[in-house]
């Protein structure tokens, strides 16, 4: 296949069109979703089902002026909105949504993917820190030492998933989980892995990529009724934008990234028709799962979030990953 | 023959330039911020360039984990460094004297000339792409060929677990 500036053009657009889309209405998704739990309408207004409002929104934050407070330090200051959004976009350029629909499959896209998703606490970090603000400076400590904490057992989780499938390949892992569900990763049966533990693997992975996401109950960097509104407290217009839509598709990030490790892929549950549909289905699937449990479990303190990864979740995923690997030798 | 600057290969070629030139900038920052945080900005631009040329140089895998490892975590350990100091980040005076700049330039370029005539005149054994990549490749030549080294990082790695934990209990008993 030979690449051409065409088609290099037409993936960047593919994948910087699928990223804001999909941020810009998960936005609406979980306004409609939070509203639905709390016995109220949600955005209603724009459009049937308020379907407008996401790009309305986009309009007002961009038709806004863009404020930089006197104090801050301007140059990390801009850079952070943008560094918000540019780990998810480039690691959509390596997530196969199919067996043949994927930008540029390279044989260590799973390493490629957390590379990159490595660098998304250095934004809040960089938002926080140059804001000169109080409460955006506790909240970029706050996020640092959570991402930090919480990228320990994901890695080690993920580690388990690739001593199991013995491959970086993000395509060659979910082909090893074709067929029905009892031979995807998350299920231990008939599976390459014979670990038992493995359904608390992806539990592991699951609260660890609500972690690094940011979001509830685990959004601490952004807990309003302490911090007033966070890392992007001084940040208006657009830059708050980004802000927002960076944090959903980074959950876009992660879900796929729960899908294609534990959840099969593109793999049918029943062994008929795998493709891209399934793969979607389970992803936003995965996102329900978060918008719901966003509203529904109240917002933790910061030691309870640490212990949580520092001695309950490490230790787990050690044990799991030492078991994993002892089972492997076995059979 | 040159390939055209609208082209796929042209695309490539621009970007090495810019990466290129991200890795120096990034670098010039480093030495030059007055700002410790954008010291680290500087720090990790320049440790993407540098991931970068390796992915140019055919090892994706090492570009990765130049990725993972120093902009995931070194620069994130700086930053927890830098959160203990001064918030304010007042600007440092320049402790230097007169001569520090000059013989420092001198110092840097006979460094670079040294290991430049080293690498123009070392007899490169002409690799063919080493490993695809593959995590049995990496893992089967790290504990073979490389042995050696990943026993000394790992010993490397003990002691500084080590030595954390000794600071550390001394903290508590005060």
């Amino acid at each position: 296949m030979s690449l051409t500036l065409f088609n290099v053009l037409a993936a960047v657009i593919i994948i910087v069109a699928f990223v804001a889309l999909n941020a810009a209405y998960l936005v609406w998704a979980e306004r409609r979703g939070a509203g639905r739990i709390q016995r109220r309408p949600g955005p209603n207004i724009n459009g049937p089902f308020g379907l407008f409002q996401p790009p309305l929104d986009g309009l007002k934050l961009m038709a806004k002026q863009l404020l930089i407070p006197n104090n801050t330090d301007k140059a990390v200051f801009i850079t952070a909105p943008v560094l918000a959004m540019f780990p998810a976009i480039m690691s959509f350029v390596t997530i196969p949504f199919s067996d043949i629909l994927v930008a540029h499959n390279i044989n260590i896209g799973l390493l490629c993917v957390f590379a990159f998703a490595s660098m998304g606490g250095m934004s809040l970090f960089f938002a926080g820190w140059s804001s000169r603000n109080k409460y955006a400076m506790m909240a970029a400590v706050r996020a640092v030492s959570q991402s930090v904490a919480y990228e320990i057992p994901m890695l080690i989780t993920v580690i388990t998933v690739v001593m199991i499938s013995g491959s970086l390949d993000l395509r060659e892992i979910v082909r090893q989980q074709s067929g029905n569900f009892l031979h995807w990763n998350i299920f231990p049966l008939l599976g390459n892995s014979h670990n038992l533990l493995m359904p608390f693997s992806f539990l592991i992975f699951f609260i660890c990529s609500l972690a690094e996401t940011n979001r509830a109950p685990f959004d601490l960097g952004e807990a309003e009724s302490e911090l007033v509104a966070g890392y992007h407290i001084e940040y208006g217009s657009m830059g708050f934008g980004l802000f927002f839509m960076g944090e959903y598709a980074n959950i876009v990030v992660g879900a796929s990234l729960a899908t294609l490790l534990f959840l099969g892929g593109w793999a049918c549950p029943f062994g008929l028709f795998p493709g891209v549909w399934w793969f979607l289905i389970k992803v936003y699937a995965l996102i329900a799962t978060v918008i719901w449990i966003r509203w529904t479990f109240p917002r933790t303190t910061i030691y309870s979030l640490l212990n949580l990864s520092w001695k309950v979740l490490i230790p787990l995923s050690l044990f799991n990953l030492l078991l994993t690997a002892g089972l492997l030798k076995v059979f | 023959m040159t390939p055209s600057l609208f082209s796929a290969d042209g695309l490539v070629g621009i970007i090495f330039l810019l990466m290129l030139a991200a890795t120096l900038v990034g670098a010039i920052v480093v030495v030059t911020a007055k700002r410790l945080v954008r010291a680290l900005a500087g720090l990790i631009v320049c440790f993407v360039g540098v991931a970068s040329m390796y992915f140019y140089l055919n090892s994706p895998f090492v570009s990765m984990m130049q990725i993972l490892i120093y902009v995931g975590a070194i620069a994130v350990t700086i930053a927890f460094a830098i959160m203990f100091a001064d918030p304010e980040g007042k600007e440092q005076k320049n402790h230097g004297n007169l001569l520090s700049g000059p013989v420092g330039f001198c110092c840097a370029t006979l460094v670079t000339f040294g290991l430049a005539a080293l690498a123009l005149s070392a007899n490169w054994i002409p690799f063919a792409k080493i490993n695809d990549g593959s995590v049995k490749e990496v893992g089967t030549q790290l504990l073979t060929t490389h042995a050696m080294v990943f026993e000394l990082v790992s010993v490397l790695l003990l002691i500084a677990i080590l030595g954390a934990l000794v600071i550390a209990r001394e903290g508590r008993r005060n």
